[in-house]
């Protein structure tokens, strides 16, 4: 058949139940940070793995508060630091991207 | 030569007999531990190393230069530096003259190892009748020199300021043990001998001290009593050694022939990092060396108290330690043992486990590769010049004016250095990155990788094997072309203080080429912390646990040492630290490469 480049959008329902809130207050607990995020964006702006993996930690966030999965995200993060260096709420996001690698799988 | 006692012992020897026995098996299980821990080609390298004449005299002299005369300690500061060779040349001067006298006058008497040490009570013959006066005033004039040390010592311990340290590491009960018995030993000793110079002769310190004795007491009764004393002091000192920071005497001098040898810290507890770790003297140098401790903050958090707690096996406080650590490296460059906190932290950071990880293998780099091609000059700028596009802006302009044919090879996608990763304990994927780079750089035909970022380039320099390229960076590049006559440079009447990036100067040893090259552009004011001392920027991708507010009190107090050169502006030759000082700086902050591209 041919290929028209239309296609149905796959549904975006969120699953909450699939929210681990033990591990997330966990991860609040180890990087404090993780809380006062305002989604602006900064991070992804800046980021060297987005365009190899579509990261940053503003969606790694929002991913890990819906339940889905953010190791697809994480597989590119270098820890370069240039998301802590433009973060305008001064999150450390390096240590939150480390104790979101030792969480989550 | 009269015996006093004729078979040679008496039963106060044995409470340092029992303390030197113990501290002689332990270090002997120790090193057989040690070495028993090292990797076959490490075990063979030290091996061959220690049959080697060259290495043999190397050892032996820094044995003798660090151990004992406390070399690099003098040049630090005399009065410390006075204070630890006066006991420890003194001390070891005492022990191999205490042999000479024995071998001297009581030839028999050689192979009873506790002899030497209590020569005096046994002997019953004094310096004229042996004919030794000479060797007795040495013994006397080295127990002046060591009670010297002590007295010192024991004024440092009321008040370190006046040797200059501003904080000094809180002792443990072990350490205060040790501490005490040490310095009851040389007095004693002074005790002990001047009871007996009258029977068993002694010098200008012991003979008055003995004449006053008998005159007020008007017996011999406190004789033995001391001499008891002395062996015990000697006794507890050798019991607690193992166990307190004066384990250091006998770890340094395994230390030395290993770290001679060339090995490297590849675990984060056993085999050359134990050595470290029982190394550490605890004298509490990388305190007052921290940039973290700003403020009296994370105090706790110095090399010296992570080799504390890896002793203690305090898993919680090694990991802490570990994490916080901006790995700038000042507290190795200071310490005088030589201790690798950041490597120690570094071995600890790679002992853990995450569940998720990165995977670069699958990155086309073939654009990349292509996008690199063109020049023999490869130019990288690094990710955090991303945040300050003036650099590689600036670093191609001058690259231009000199006529250097350059390609940008991360102008558009590209993949970072690794160091990061590295310095996160992430080793394996940032392997996969150095991997990338390699590959991207050789195959872009280019001869020379020029590198801005001194994160980079240390990261080139250690971790990278690109052969036939030479790895250089900006700073020693672009002076290179201004000694050739390719660049001119106008000087202007602008004030620059140079800062060291940790990675260029402690990291690189790049302390005077920046000096030189800004010395061309613009007058040059020295802050007061430099070169191996410079403050870290407090930016340092190194530290993964400290949060922005406890870098902000780095970044303040770094800037006031910048500060103290009253310059106009300050010059740096890093990105990230350009960035960070940028942000509360009260003066322009400009990269060096700003800097020469406007006067050229």
């Amino acid at each position: 058949m041919t290929d028209f480049g239309f296609h149905l959008s796959k549904s975006s329902q969120l699953d909450l139940s699939r929210v681990d809130r033990e591990r997330l207050n966990r991860l609040y607990e180890l990087e404090p940070g993780a809380r006062i995020c305002m989604t602006c964006g900064s991070c992804g702006a800046t980021c060297m793995a987005a365009p190899y993996s579509g990261m940053s930690v503003r969606k790694m966030l929002l991913h890990i508060e819906r339940g889905l999965d953010v190791k697809p995200l994480l597989s590119k993060c270098m820890l370069c630091g240039k998301c802590t260096m433009v973060c305008p709420r001064g999150i450390n996001t390096r240590n939150l991207i480390l104790n979101v690698c030792k969480l989550y799988d | 030569m009269i015996d006093r006692i004729p078979s040679g012992f008496h039963p106060f020897v044995i409470p340092f007999l029992a303390g030197m026995s113990f501290v002689f098996l332990y270090c002997i299980l120790g090193v057989v531990k040690i070495i028993y821990e090292l990797s076959w080609a490490e075990r063979r390298k030290l091996f061959l190393s220690l049959i080697n004449p060259k290495y043999i005299y190397k050892n032996l002299r820094d044995i003798f230069l660090d151990c004992l005369i406390h070399v690099k300690l003098w040049k630090r500061n005399k009065l410390l530096g006075y204070m630890h060779s006066s006991i420890a040349f003194g001390w070891f001067m005492l022990i191999v003259l205490g042999h000479l006298e024995v071998f001297l006058f009581v030839p028999g008497r050689i192979n009873l190892f506790y002899y030497p040490i209590f020569f005096n009570y046994f002997v019953a013959e004094d310096a004229v009748t042996l004919r030794g006066s000479l060797l007795f005033f040495l013994m006397d004039f080295f127990l002046v020199i060591v009670l010297s040390g002590i007295i010192l010592a024991m004024i440092k311990r009321i008040s370190s300021r006046l040797f200059g340290m501003r904080r000094t590491t809180r002792p443990s009960v072990m350490n205060n043990i040790g501490l005490y018995a040490l310095w009851a030993i040389f007095p004693l000793r002074w005790l002990a001998e001047s009871f007996t110079a009258h029977i068993s002769g002694g010098s200008f310190l012991t003979v008055p001290a003995n004449y006053l004795f008998r005159e007020f007491l008007g017996n011999d009764l406190n004789m033995l009593p001391t001499w008891w004393a002395y062996s015990i002091a000697l006794g507890v000192f050798m019991f607690v050694l193992p166990f307190s920071r004066y384990m250091h005497i006998p770890a340094e001098m395994l230390l030395i022939p290993m770290r001679n040898a060339g090995l490297k810290i590849r675990s984060a507890r056993k085999g050359f990092a134990r050595v470290q770790v029982l190394s550490c003297p605890n004298c509490g140098v990388c305190i007052d060396a921290c940039p973290m401790t700003v403020n009296r903050g994370n105090v706790k958090d110095c090399t010296v108290y992570l080799t504390r707690q890896i002793r203690r096996n305090n898993e919680r406080r090694i990991d802490e330690i570990s994490d916080k650590c901006l790995m700038c490296g000042k507290c190795e460059a200071l310490c005088q043992v030589g201790v690798e906190g950041p490597n120690l932290r570094l071995m600890q950071r790679a002992t853990r486990s995450y569940r998720i990880s990165p995977d670069f293998r699958d990155i086309d780099t073939e654009p990349m590769i292509a996008a690199a091609q063109g020049s023999k000059v490869l130019y990288f700028a690094g990710c955090m010049s991303r945040l300050t596009p003036v650099i590689p802006e600036s670093v191609l302009s001058v690259m231009k004016k000199a006529g250097v044919d350059c390609t940008w090879m991360d102008r558009d996608d590209a993949l970072c250095c690794g160091r990061p990763l590295f310095t996160a304990g992430r080793i394996e994927e940032a392997k996969q990155l150095v991997a990338k780079n390699e590959e991207i750089i050789i195959r872009s035909g280019a001869d020379t990788l020029l590198v801005s970022c001194p994160i980079c380039y240390k990261m080139f320099l250690e971790n990278y094997h690109l052969p036939g390229i030479r790895v250089v960076n900006y700073i020693p590049y672009m002076y290179d072309l201004v000694k050739q006559g390719r660049l001119t440079l106008r000087k202007s009447d602008v004030c620059y203080v140079y800062h060291d990036p940790c990675e260029l100067g402690r990291g690189c040893g790049i302390y005077d080429e920046p000096r030189k090259l800004l010395g061309r552009a613009a007058a040059i004011a020295e802050a007061d912390k430099n070169k191996v001392e410079s403050i870290c920027c407090g930016g340092s991708l190194g530290s993964l646990s400290l949060n922005f507010q406890q870098r902000e009190r780095m970044t303040k107090a770094a800037l006031d040492n910048l500060y103290t050169s009253r310059a106009d502006a300050i010059a740096t030759a890093c990105p990230l630290c350009k960035a960070t000082f940028a942000r509360y700086s009260d003066r322009p902050v400009h990269d060096m490469a700003e800097i020469i591209d406007a006067r050229t």
